[in-house]
């Protein structure tokens, strides 16, 4: 126990003394959340629009007062013809118009129907087309208030309630995802690398040749990162809840406990990545490149897997991330307990079974 | 440069051998890295371990040292069965690499603390024999000193201190003094005969054959096989040769093999 307690005091020693990638390791899962969280939002906010309103009366000037009110649009410009909607787009001042006919408010009040036509900057597809939702939005809603004033009969309302995640924050979807990402870096690439480096400076063999068990050493290697990692899902976890409002619905001890089994999962990795690798690049990148970007690809964080075709979707299926994400997802935001992801769990605890397995014997033909 | 004023261990520190090696082999596949070696290590001796690269002396240490099994032969390392007891021998047993395996980014103390602390030394001891081992060193100031701080020759003596801390029976020494100055490996080997005379038996190996002069007995290996064994001046002798350097290159040039 004693040479096993020196041997982790050592391995903290490495950690605290390198500053730069302890501020890395410390840094990064802040750094992402806040990228994520702000700048690469698919959400789009204030948006800048432009009005061609020939009509002019208390229907237009009401409903260009919502668009304007509501937190997606600025009305930027009222314009008075086609001519300065396109050059407006072509300078990049906005991203829509909105372009009322004539007699807008006449025809509504005695035709009982008008048109309002969007035209959106489809240069960006994504942006344009959520736009475009955005404005219906607000018309259809606008359309609904007038009639029901009106009491025309059989009106069919569509009514939409967003389960889950009501406003549609993007937050809800990549919270999960960045806490995947964080726990695979830290464990498995700086597990991996500590375990080359060993081999690089000689000292591995110093210690295979001391009466240490390999197991003891593999393990005490470990201890460190499984720490520096709840440490990284607790800071993620706060900074969802209270900087981007992302809620915790299910229990607390039940996401943290599905955080270590990936986290061993993907300690296993890095031990397993490592006894391959002789260079702390050649770990560095099989890392990266076989543990990363599947993650990204594959974990349904960034791609919908159901659109994928079947031989990918299969290949999901082999990822770690996939299922800790769906862990993650149902726990945190839909409020579930182990009871609806059992199967996922049961998943993950048979690959940290199997990766530590394979591992070891590797460890051990290693030393023979 | 000679050993004259080295001190050998005196002759009553010798009694029995604490290696023996019967016709050792291990094979990989259809290749024999190692092919029957026979030799016995007297205690306290300083037993010199010689062959060109890919002559499977770096094979025979692993075998020796407890990592690797053989696949014939017999071997005992400080009593101890290789094929059974090798959690015995590797508590008997201290090793030194040409990378000198200190961690740069640990001091000095703290290098000495961990390694002592996996071979189950307790702290009071590993305390009061840091003190005298430092001070034996003339590093009192250094030690609070990052290792990266050290010059090259202070880092090799630590090294060296450091895998005998333990006070093992045998220590191993693989290629202990590459890329050193002469004065360095000189005082290297000083420190060396000082263990041998506290009764550490010393196998290393080496590709200076100035170094191979300071051996009490020298091996030869050439394609796996042991083609000489005795102290230098016999083989000198033997092979009418002026220095070992000539000896090596003599029994060197019949190698088939190569890497």
């Amino acid at each position: 126990m004693k040479q096993f307690l020196s041997f982790v005091k050592k391995e903290f020693h490495h950690i605290l003394r390198d500053r730069r990638t302890m501020f890395i390791l410390l840094g990064m899962p802040i750094v992402q959340i806040i990228i994520f969280g702000f700048a690469l939002t698919n959400e789009v906010k204030n948006a800048k629009i432009a009005v061609l309103d020939p009509s002019k009366d208390a229907a237009t000037v009401s409903l260009t007062g919502e668009l304007n009110a509501s937190k997606y649009f600025d009305v930027e410009e009222n314009v008075v013809s086609y001519d300065q909607i396109e050059s407006a787009f072509k300078k990049g001042r906005i991203k829509l118009a909105v372009v009322y006919p004539q007699h807008f408010g006449e025809d509504l009040e005695h035709l009982n129907q008008s048109a309002v036509q969007l035209i959106a900057d489809a240069s960006d597809p994504n942006v344009a087309s959520t736009l475009v939702s955005y404005a219906s939005a607000i018309i259809s809603d606008y359309q609904k208030r007038v009639t029901d004033e009106r009491k025309l009969p059989y009106t069919i309302k569509t009514e939409m309630r967003m389960l889950y995640n009501p406003q549609l924050k993007g937050a809800y979807n990549f919270v999960p995802g960045v806490m995947a990402m964080v726990l695979l870096l830290v464990c498995t690439m700086m597990t991996a690398i500590t375990i080359v480096k060993e081999k690089e400076l000689g000292t591995m063999e110093v210690m295979l040749v001391s009466p240490i068990q390999p197991l003891k050493i593999v393990i005490a290697k470990a201890i460190p990162y499984l720490i520096l990692s709840i440490v990284n899902i607790s800071s993620i976890l706060l900074l969802s809840v209270f900087v981007l409002e992302v809620p915790i619905n299910g229990s607390i001890p039940l996401l943290v406990a599905e955080s270590i089994l990936f986290t061993l999962v993907s300690l296993a990795l890095g031990l397993l990545i490592s006894s391959g690798a002789e260079s702390q690049q050649t770990a560095m990148f099989i890392s990266l490149v076989g543990m990363f970007l599947p993650t990204i690809m594959f974990s349904g964080f960034m791609f919908p897997i159901e659109n994928m075709p079947l031989p990918l979707r299969i290949i999901s299926n082999i990822v770690p991330a996939k299922w800790y994400y769906s862990i993650v997802k149902s726990v945190m935001i839909k409020g579930v307990g182990l009871g609806a992801v059992w199967k996922e769990t049961l998943i993950l605890a048979g690959m940290v079974v199997f990766f530590i397995s394979l591992a070891v014997k590797k460890f051990k033909i290693r030393l023979e | 440069m000679t050993m004259n004023n080295l001190h050998a261990p005196s002759g009553q520190n010798i009694s029995g051998a604490v290696i023996t090696a019967d016709k050792l082999s291990k094979r990989f596949g259809g290749f024999t890295a190692v092919d029957e070696i026979s030799f016995e290590v007297e205690k306290g001796e300083i037993f010199g371990f010689l062959g060109a690269n890919g002559a499977g002396k770096t094979t025979a240490i692993r075998m020796l040292c407890g990592l690797s099994l053989p696949t014939s032969g017999k071997a005992k390392v400080a009593g101890f069965d290789v094929y059974k007891e090798n959690e015995k021998i590797k508590r008997s047993i201290g090793y030194m690499s040409q990378k000198f395996s200190l961690y740069e980014d640990l001091t000095v103390k703290e290098n000495i603390k961990f390694y002592a602390g996996i071979y189950g030394m307790t702290d009071k001891y590993i305390k009061e024999k840091t003190e005298s081992l430092l001070k034996k060193l003339r590093m009192e100031n250094e030690a609070n000193a990052l290792v990266k701080s050290l010059p090259l020759g202070w880092k090799q003596k630590l090294a060296f201190s450091v895998a005998i801390f333990h006070e093992p029976r045998i220590v191993f020494l693989d290629e202990p003094t590459g890329g050193v100055d002469p004065v360095t490996r000189r005082e290297f080997w000083i420190m060396i005969y000082e263990a041998a005379a506290n009764g550490i038996t010393v196998f290393v190996t080496t590709h200076y054959m100035d170094e191979a002069e300071y051996c009490h007995r020298v091996s030869i290996m050439v394609d796996g096989k042991i083609e000489a064994l005795d102290s230098p001046g016999n083989l000198r002798r033997r092979f009418n040769a002026e220095t070992m350097d000539d000896v090596f290159l003599k029994l060197a040039r019949k190698a088939k093999r190569s890497d």
